[in-house]
């Protein structure tokens, strides 16, 4: 999320910690668009409600300001997980949300002013009322963001994703921008986990701290250098089968009873959540 | 420094959405008209080296590693336009497609690392590398320091963000509704991590790659060098949505009289016996009664200095509105003559160079 990504690099090697990164964004991608063929509520439901609608879910959820408001739109986007089957794959993420913004937020409760609740035993530190609400509003509204933020990716599939961006009169080359991104984003994590495999396997001892930091710079210059290669041939290519600059997709949505009746449903809860969510 | 939502208020992510626009709006336009069909496939191609550089554990003094944005190395190779499009384009699908920043705060996370960071990166780098050749080791400082004071720069404005959030937006309890640290355990907290390990990660990657590219691939350094034909510069036509931003924003200056309340720590020595406004400042202020008296220092110092129009309220206008767009006028008019002067001064002795920015 934000702040420098650190670990300690004495025990972990930093090629096996670029690998399993490589690995980790690559595998959760392979999920998301598998969950996205299952059989359940929200895979069913036209991508442009879906996308609307959780948009228009997680800017009530920011706006919102009493922490009751903001867990009922989590407790709804919970709700569509179980009907989806994606809850497994959520779990992780509230998880991970609970304990990056948990450790932010844990200072706050004894650094805001306000009326004491109780002492910390030992410390005596003094735990505030607007500390523990200011850390509970945060924690709420991040879960419930990025609950329904993921609950969108991973229930759609990415290109019908794409798609339903036009809804929003998003220039169509920029679609094609994301969908190519998103595409060579794969490409470019392959090859880069195939240089540190291969240097993995030609590898023999440890490298001293230099050495490591010479590789993982040749890495990203060799890596840079392929990806411009590989515009020109992209280039190329797309200027043998016809492209001129003008682009098009494909927009075959269609809307259905149920798409109409979960609009209805997100556009009713986030009215709602604007309403009681006003101070 | 990717803040992910629920971090910054309605109100800021809307504010940034706004700042980053214009920016958007030109990058694209420019870009369009030095790449024209290679658009697509280029840009395409650099945000998923940006998002894919991300990855890249960089090791560090000390045995810890982190990871660098890639700022440094993309404005060097792009130039600073295609740049903010092409890590703009890897940060939405960060944030769409992984959950690594917010939806909402987008904008934020684009001002900061898109555009602050390309166009600090671009700055440092072109003033510091000078005229020097393509090859020279001058370039190479200049690629690692650029990239240093990007990241940092970029991480500074996340603080600030994350600073304000607890003044103006909190509940009547004054518990923070956002994030909940006040400026000066924001920014501090920010900085640390970046003017340490984030920094030199992308400090090394800058410097390390501009210096792999000076022995294979030169091609590459094109972009930023002088002689370039590709120029930042563009006249009234590129900068035209700057400016009619400017006026607009000009224009909306007297809606700051529809505020109500009072603007923290603004107060005047007369404001300390004026009740109504010592009650305002308590309400501002968690309930904290302001001091009896005047503080002696601010007493002192309130009166070396009298502004022509206090207040924004020119004595010889009638209408606060007009007063407030005059003012605005006035500002905005000072800001840019001490600039041209500001340009004169530093280009006075120097050759006359062809501005240049890339892409």
């Amino acid at each position: 999320m934000f702040g420098p990504k650190c670990s300690t690099g004495r025990r972990r090697d930093f090629v096996e910690g670029t690998l399993r990164r490589l690995a980790g964004t690559m595998e959760y991608a392979t999920r998301a668009d598998d969950s996205a063929e299952h059989a359940g509520l929200l895979q069913q439901i036209d991508p442009r409600v879906k996308l609307g609608g959780f948009l228009l879910l997680i800017v009530a959820a920011v706006t919102a300001q009493r922490v009751g408001v903001i867990a009922g739109i989590f407790l709804a986007g919970l709700l569509l997980a179980l009907l989806s089957g994606v809850v497994r794959t959520l779990t992780k993420l509230w998880i991970g949300i609970l304990v990056f913004t948990g450790a932010i937020v844990l200072p706050a409760l004894f650094t805001t002013p306000g009326l004491t609740l109780w002492h910390l035993p030992w410390v005596g530190w003094a735990v505030t009322a607007p500390g523990l609400h200011s850390a509970m509003m945060l924690i709420v509204r991040s879960e419930t963001s990025a609950t329904l933020a993921t609950l969108m990716v991973l229930t759609s599939r990415w290109v019908h994703l794409l798609k339903a961006l036009r809804v929003f009169r998003m220039p169509v080359v920029f679609v094609v921008i994301l969908g190519m991104t998103h595409r060579y984003i794969f490409l470019l994590l392959q090859i880069a986990q195939d240089f540190f495999d291969a240097h993995r396997a030609r590898r023999v001892g440890r490298l001293n701290p230099a050495q490591r930091r010479h590789m993982a710079v040749s890495s990203a210059a060799v890596l840079l250098n392929k990806s411009m290669q590989l515009s020109s041939e992209v280039y190329d290519a797309m200027q043998a089968r016809g492209f001129r600059g003008t682009v098009y997709t494909l927009d075959e949505f269609r809307m259905k009873g149920r798409d109409w009746g979960m609009l209805a449903a997100f556009v009713s809860l986030a009215a709602a959540a604007f309403w009681m969510g006003k101070q | 420094m990717h803040i992910p939502d629920g971090y910054l208020s309605p109100t800021t992510c809307a504010t940034l959405y706004a700042a980053s626009t214009p920016f958007w709006y030109t990058a694209l336009k420019r870009v369009r008209e030095k790449l024209s069909t290679r658009l697509v496939p280029l840009l395409s191609v650099c945000a998923a080296f940006s998002f894919v550089i991300m990855m890249f554990n960089v090791p560090l003094p000390g045995g810890t590693t982190g990871h660098a944005v890639g700022m440094g190395v993309t404005t060097i190779v792009l130039g600073p336009w295609a740049s903010m499009l092409a890590i703009s384009v890897a940060l939405l699908i960060q944030a769409i497609f992984f959950g690594d920043g917010g939806i909402t705060t987008f904008g934020a996370n684009c001002f900061n690392m898109a555009i602050v960071g390309s166009l600090v990166s671009y700055f440092v780098y072109t003033t510091v590398s000078g005229r020097s050749g393509i090859t020279s080791p001058r370039r190479v400082f200049a690629a690692a320091l650029a990239g240093y004071i990007a990241i940092n720069v970029a991480a500074l404005c996340a603080g600030i963000e994350f600073g304000i959030q607890p003044i103006f937006f909190h509940d009547a309890t004054g518990s923070p509704l956002y994030a909940p640290y006040s400026l000066g355990i924001a920014v501090p907290a920010m900085m640390l991590g970046h003017l340490t390990f984030a920094g030199l990660a992308e400090c090394i990657i800058s410097g390390g790659v501009i210096a792999w590219l000076q022995h294979s691939n030169v091609a590459l350094l094109k972009a930023t060098m002088p002689t370039d034909d590709l120029a930042l510069g563009g006249g009234w036509r590129l900068t035209r949505p700057f400016w009619i931003g400017l006026a607009a924003l000009m224009i909306a200056t007297p809606l700051g009289l529809l505020a109500a309340g009072t603007a923290w720590g603004e107060w005047g020595p007369d404001d300390f016996e004026k009740p109504e406004v010592r009650q305002e400042m308590a309400a501002a202020s968690n309930q904290i009664a302001p001091p009896e008296k005047v503080p002696s220092g601010m007493e002192r110092l309130a009166s070396t200095w009298t502004a022509p129009f206090p207040d924004y309220a020119p004595s010889f206008l009638k209408s606060a509105s007009l007063g407030y767009i005059l003012s605005a006028m006035m500002g905005i008019g000072l800001v840019i003559v001490v600039g041209l002067f500001g340009e004169r001064v530093i280009r006075l002795g120097k050759p006359e160079v062809k501005p240049n920015m890339a892409s």
